[in-house]
């Protein structure tokens, strides 16, 4: 072991700092290249014919007047498509098979699965030519029994299988029984329909092969995932195949697996021998890439007539493809929200002929949220109580399922902070109660919840002789911010200006770094980051003494990092001076392996902490959500008119960042409340909205100013006490929303969206 | 997108020359609907006459004292117009309704009136729809038809006219002028367009080549007026219902109104029974509510939109009730 490393400033203003991002301008001159956006010597570009029935067997495709049409290439079918290898069913210990989206093998079966599905890529020197040829393929379809109405499957609902992230169940007492026997109890039922992620980038490909060498410029929130599902599919070394993706133009779940588009642009060009760019229309997104699960849910809360709840029924009802989909964990915050003495959580799941359902911002705890923190408002009306009070009367100390310990939990400071802002006094308790003018007023509340986990993340930092700073982390920059938040990180850890921090990522040829999913980045790599600024700062004070440096006579416990080098009680020197004094041009630090070895081992590493964090934390951000809507009496329009988000997400790193996340998760919150919903036609199962004019996300209109605070308590047990902002921001909305929106009209409208029909 | 001859015709005779000797030819103007509809594949014309060049971009006053305006003006260059604004606030107000910024930049007010319906089988190949493809059947009966009509619809289309200028042009008596190769004729807006009946392809009463060169209002009324648009969100959606409505109160009474109603009807849905009702008649909450009724009373609803006529109803009432304060106060 050797001994410590001399310790990063403890106030290093850098950390928290509301810094502008780092690619800013990049992004708004465009300079910043998306995976569209590459250009390659003979270049082509391909195009999807997706199927227009459910479930079916091609019998023919006619593909003459595609082929016919100027400027086509080839026209790739079942009929002709070289034979892929099939990526294997997501499980472990191979984390990566979680890219795999579905289990269809693509152009290399007659099958069809879902109305959507690709039977044919056409390949053309224009993008237009590829899309006219595309609409003149004509597939022949032998139609198969096809199960699509996701209402109609509920009575075939099963047991869920247990997703690797989160249980799909629990019980504690019985329940039931302490439901009936309550003295004041709610028994709802909820749903919420099928959502689309609507990244502002749809899903592109630019895929080059070079003999076997393959390059991908790909939009995806895990770049090391799609790389290994790609060697296997295309039957190539994994150290073959390259995928880059610095900029992605939003993802929000949509963008994390291996969509169809990804593996035909690569075949295309594997065939044709030309770079190939595949882009995607808006409605071919909808058609190839999953969205987020409709659910049925049910809450049910028993309490004693003080309002502490002795029962807490959650169930829920949640739709996968028979080729795939992920199981999304509905009940999740109702594991750690309440206090109730009985719990059943039951989580179900019914197969349709459908494309897969996947991930999209906080999956589970979006709509589940929803459900729950409806039920537990609509039992404190019932009780007569204040639903703030309500909850901290029922707010655990320890987890109510098992009773682990909770790492950290400000979920009361949240409310007094939220409560304070929005001023939630002033509420007149009376649903109907409060009005402006002909508006009805109301004001709603809810808890936000969402999980703290981590992922492996392989970075290398490199100390130039210069002072410079360079980060290398094939982690993603999804809008979110993480380049800018990590060279803040750097900053701090090395005492290092901000501006001599330089990031390089999203690109498999650097250390592996982590998905950009669950909220974990930040954490995973602040954690990998902190070690390696550790280790630096050993290997510069190692320099130090060698060399004869001030600093290097001094114990590293009595050093700190700090205006570009280390110093301590006897005086200290800069990192460029220690570097040029050693002869020095740099020095590394590795964190992670990227060799096979190293590579199974991390992956061991990262299981084995994932379960023994889990044992002994509970480890979350939390949040307080509050909503102030205004109901048209005449025609049941909502309109949000006030937000305050009061929020614990541990250490902020970056304010601005970290505000512009928790405010898009509301955005997306106030979609998933008032307006948005995937129209699948339940007699052909196909998406009748694929567009931003039928789908309807909010609008600017649709949104006032959204306040966000922070706790800002950094959690104990996280590195440098960093839980996760990208999705508890969504989490709690759309209850408080339904919230405002009873506490407006004395209406609780138990379908999402709340659209003004509910309200007539 | 298929490949298409194009002509960009330089002045109003070649732009009807071209339409005229090129069967199924289409007048481009701001693009904002027929691009899109060329891009689904729903429209694929082998002719595509550029009229966006055309000089009927002006307002002019006309010797009745209303206004002329060219076709191809810009929606957000009508809604701005100062006299457009201080004399038919009602039009301004339903323009401003619509679409975007963006798309109000580029859409035309001939391209508005001619706009196609929004029905998302309308837009979707894969499905049946009698109006794309005559003879195939109606997917939005038994399927998604929540933004449906309830007024004018036949067993063949159940589909909705999207445009909200065009329910203030009905509500305010416009006349639409046309022109072809054979000479120039006018055409009340309530003629324009057609019910869908057995033939719901067909759309308006115009000739293939004809092109409207430019709609007329009628010298403005004095009564309040107001456009209230109801949507799903608060800007970019198309209308539920909307509400163009005029009234004249004296003494208490419906001196006179116009009403015209979106969102419910395969076309701009001028509200003639309830004027009827209205007219004459106090001008109360229970007045209003008497004549949505009669105007309502032969709806046809389908599983997903029944609340429309609840809808429409409340609409009617709220923005009479809110004209006939603001006449009291006036």
């Amino acid at each position: 072991m050797t001994q410590a490393p001399p310790a990063p400033v403890t106030e290093a203003p850098v950390l928290g700092a509301p810094v502008d991002r780092i690619d800013g301008t990049a992004k708004t001159t465009g300079q910043a290249r998306y995976a569209a956006e590459f250009d390659h010597p003979g270049l082509v570009h391909a195009a999807l014919v997706c199927a227009t029935v459910p479930r079916a067997r091609l019998v023919g495709i006619d593909t003459a007047d595609a082929l016919a049409h100027p400027g086509v290439l080839t026209v790739l079918t079942h009929e002709n498509a070289p034979t892929m290898r099939k990526s294997p069913s997501p499980g472990l210990p191979d984390i990566s098979t979680m890219a795999t989206a579905t289990s269809v093998t693509y152009l290399n079966t007659d099958e069809v699965h879902w109305n959507g599905q690709p039977v044919a890529v056409v390949v053309a020197t224009t993008s237009d030519a590829a899309k006219e040829a595309a609409a003149l393929v004509r597939p022949s379809y032998e139609p198969l029994p096809a199960t699509v109405d996701f209402q109609a499957a509920l009575p075939d609902a099963r047991p869920q299988k247990r997703n690797p992230f989160s249980p799909a169940g629990g019980a504690k007492g019985d329940a039931e029984a302490a439901l009936a026997t309550a003295p004041v109890s709610v028994d709802l039922t909820f749903t919420t329909p099928m959502h689309h992620h609507n990244a502002i980038e749809p899903h592109a490909t630019t895929a080059v092969w070079h003999g076997d060498r393959l390059t991908v410029h790909e939009c995806t929130q895990t770049i090391d995932w799609t790389r290994r599902r790609l060697a296997h599919v295309f039957g190539v070394p994994v150290a073959d195949v390259r995928v880059l993706a610095e900029f992605v133009g939003g993802g929000f779940g949509g963008k994390g697996y291996l969509w169809p588009g990804t593996v035909l642009a690569v075949l295309a060009a594997r065939v044709t021998e030309r770079p190939v760019r595949l882009a995607l229309s808006r409605e071919e997104v909808y058609r190839t890439v999953g969205g987020r699960t409709p659910s049925t849910q049910r809450v049910a809360l028993g309490s004693t007539v003080d309002g502490k709840l002795t029962a807490l029924v959650h169930t829920s009802i949640t739709q996968l493809g028979r080729i795939g989909g992920w199981p999304e964990q509905v009940t999740s915050q109702s594991r750690h929200l309440y206090d109730a003495e009985h719990v059943l959580l039951r989580q179900r799941q019914v197969e349709l002929d459908a494309l897969s359902t996947t991930t999209m911002r906080a999956p589970g705890e979006s709509i589940g949220t929803y459900a729950l923190e409806s039920a537990v408002d609509e039992l404190a009306h019932r009780l007569g109580m204040d639903p703030i009070e309500l909850r901290m009367r029922n707010e655990p100390d320890r987890n109510p399922l098992g009773g682990t310990r909770f790492s950290h939990r400000r979920l009361r400071e949240a409310y007094a902070l939220g409560a304070e802002r929005f001023g939630w006094a002033e509420r007149s308790p009376e649903p109907g109660s409060m009005r402006d003018g002909r508006w009805l007023v109301g004001w709603g509340v809810a808890s936000a919840y969402h999980p703290a986990q981590m992922f492996p993340a392989n970075v290398t930092v490199r100390l130039f002789a210069d002072g410079t700073v360079l980060l290398r982390s094939a982690f993603h920059e999804t809008g979110m911010g993480q380049p800018t938040t990590q060279a803040q990180i750097v900053a701090h850890e090395l005492g290092v200006p901000f501006e001599a921090v330089r990031v390089e990522h999203g690109d498999t040829a650097l250390p592996t770094g982590p998905p950009a999913g669950g909220s974990m980045q930040t954490a995973s790599l602040a954690a990998s980051v902190r070690a390696a600024c550790a280790d630096l700062r050993r290997s510069v004070h190692g320099l130090a003494r060698r060399s004869g440096s001030v600093v290097g006579r001094q114990r590293p416990a009595d050093l700190v990092a700090r205006d570009g080098g280390l110093f301590g009680p006897d005086g200290g020197e800069t990192y460029a001076a220690i570097l040029s004094r050693a002869g020095q041009s740099r020095v590394d630090a590795k964190v992670g392996s990227d060799t096979g070895l190293g590579r199974v081992t991390g992956q061991l590493r990262f299981a084995a902490r994932m379960v023994r964090d889990g044992m002994r934390w509970v480890r979350a951000s939390t949040g307080a959500q509050f909503c102030e809507v205004r109901v048209d009496p005449d025609t049941g329009e909502v309109r949000v008119t006030r937000w305050v988000g009061a929020f614990d997400i541990g250490t902020v790193v970056n304010a601005k960042t970290a505000t512009s996340q928790l405010r898009g998760g509301i955005v997306m919150g106030i979609g998933l409340a008032l307006s948005e919903e995937t129209l699948v036609d339940p007699r052909t199962g196909r998406i009748m909205n694929p567009n931003l004019s039928g789908y309807h996300v909010p609008v600017h209109a649709d949104v006032p100013e959204l306040d966000v605070a922070f706790v800002g308590d950094p959690d104990p047990t996280m590195p440098l006490g960093v839980l996760g902002a990208g999705e508890v921001g969504i989490t709690g909305v759309g209850g408080a929303v339904a919230n405002a929106v009873f506490h407006a009209t004395g209406r609780r409208v138990y379908d999402l969206p709340i659209t003004l029909d509910k309200l007539l | 997108m298929k490949d298409f001859a194009y002509v960009a015709a330089p002045d109003v005779a070649t732009a009807v020359r071209a339409a005229a000797d090129a069967p199924g030819a289409r007048f481009l103007a701001g693009g904002t609907n027929l691009v899109d509809l060329m891009r689904q594949h729903v429209e694929r014309p082998d002719t595509v006459v550029d009229i966006s060049r055309l000089p009927l971009t002006s307002v002019e006053e006309t010797k009745s004292g209303g206004l002329r305006i060219g076709a191809l003006m810009r929606n957000s260059d009508l809604a701005a117009h100062p006299l457009v604004r201080t004399r038919y606030p009602m039009l301004t107000q339903a323009l401003l309704a619509g679409a975007s910024a963006q798309l109000r930049n580029m859409a035309t007010v001939g391209g508005n009136l001619l706009q196609r319906t929004r029905c998302p089988y309308f837009y979707d190949r894969a499905t049946p729809c009698h109006k794309r493809e005559p003879g195939t059947g109606c997917a939005a009966v038994g399927g998604f038809n929540r933004s449906h009509a309830i007024l004018g619809t036949s067993a063949s289309c159940v589909a909705t006219h999207p445009s909200d200028m065009c329910v203030a042009l009905a509500a305010l008596d416009a006349v639409v002028e046309v022109e072809d190769v054979r000479g120039t004729r006018r055409i009340p807006l309530a003629d324009l367009h057609r019910l869908p009946g057995d033939t719901p392809h067909l759309e308006t009463t115009l000739a293939p080549d004809e092109l409207i060169t430019s709609v007329e209002l009628p010298a403005p009324a004095a009564a309040p007026s107001r456009y209230r648009k109801v949507r799903d969100r608060a800007s970019f959606a198309f209308a539920l219902v909307s509400v163009a409505a005029a009234l004249e109160v004296t003494d208490g009474t419906v001196a006179a109104v116009r009403l015209a109603l979106g969102g419910v009807a395969p076309k701009p849905w001028r509200a003639v029974e309830a004027e009827r009702v209205l007219t004459g008649a106090p001008a109360t909450e229970e007045s209003f509510r008497a004549a949505a009724d009669a105007e309502l009373a032969p709806a046809v609803t389908l599983d997903g939109n029944e609340f429309k006529v609840e809808l429409a109803r409340r609409t009617i009432v709220a923005t009479l009730r809110d004209l006939a304060r603001e006449g009291s106060r006036a």
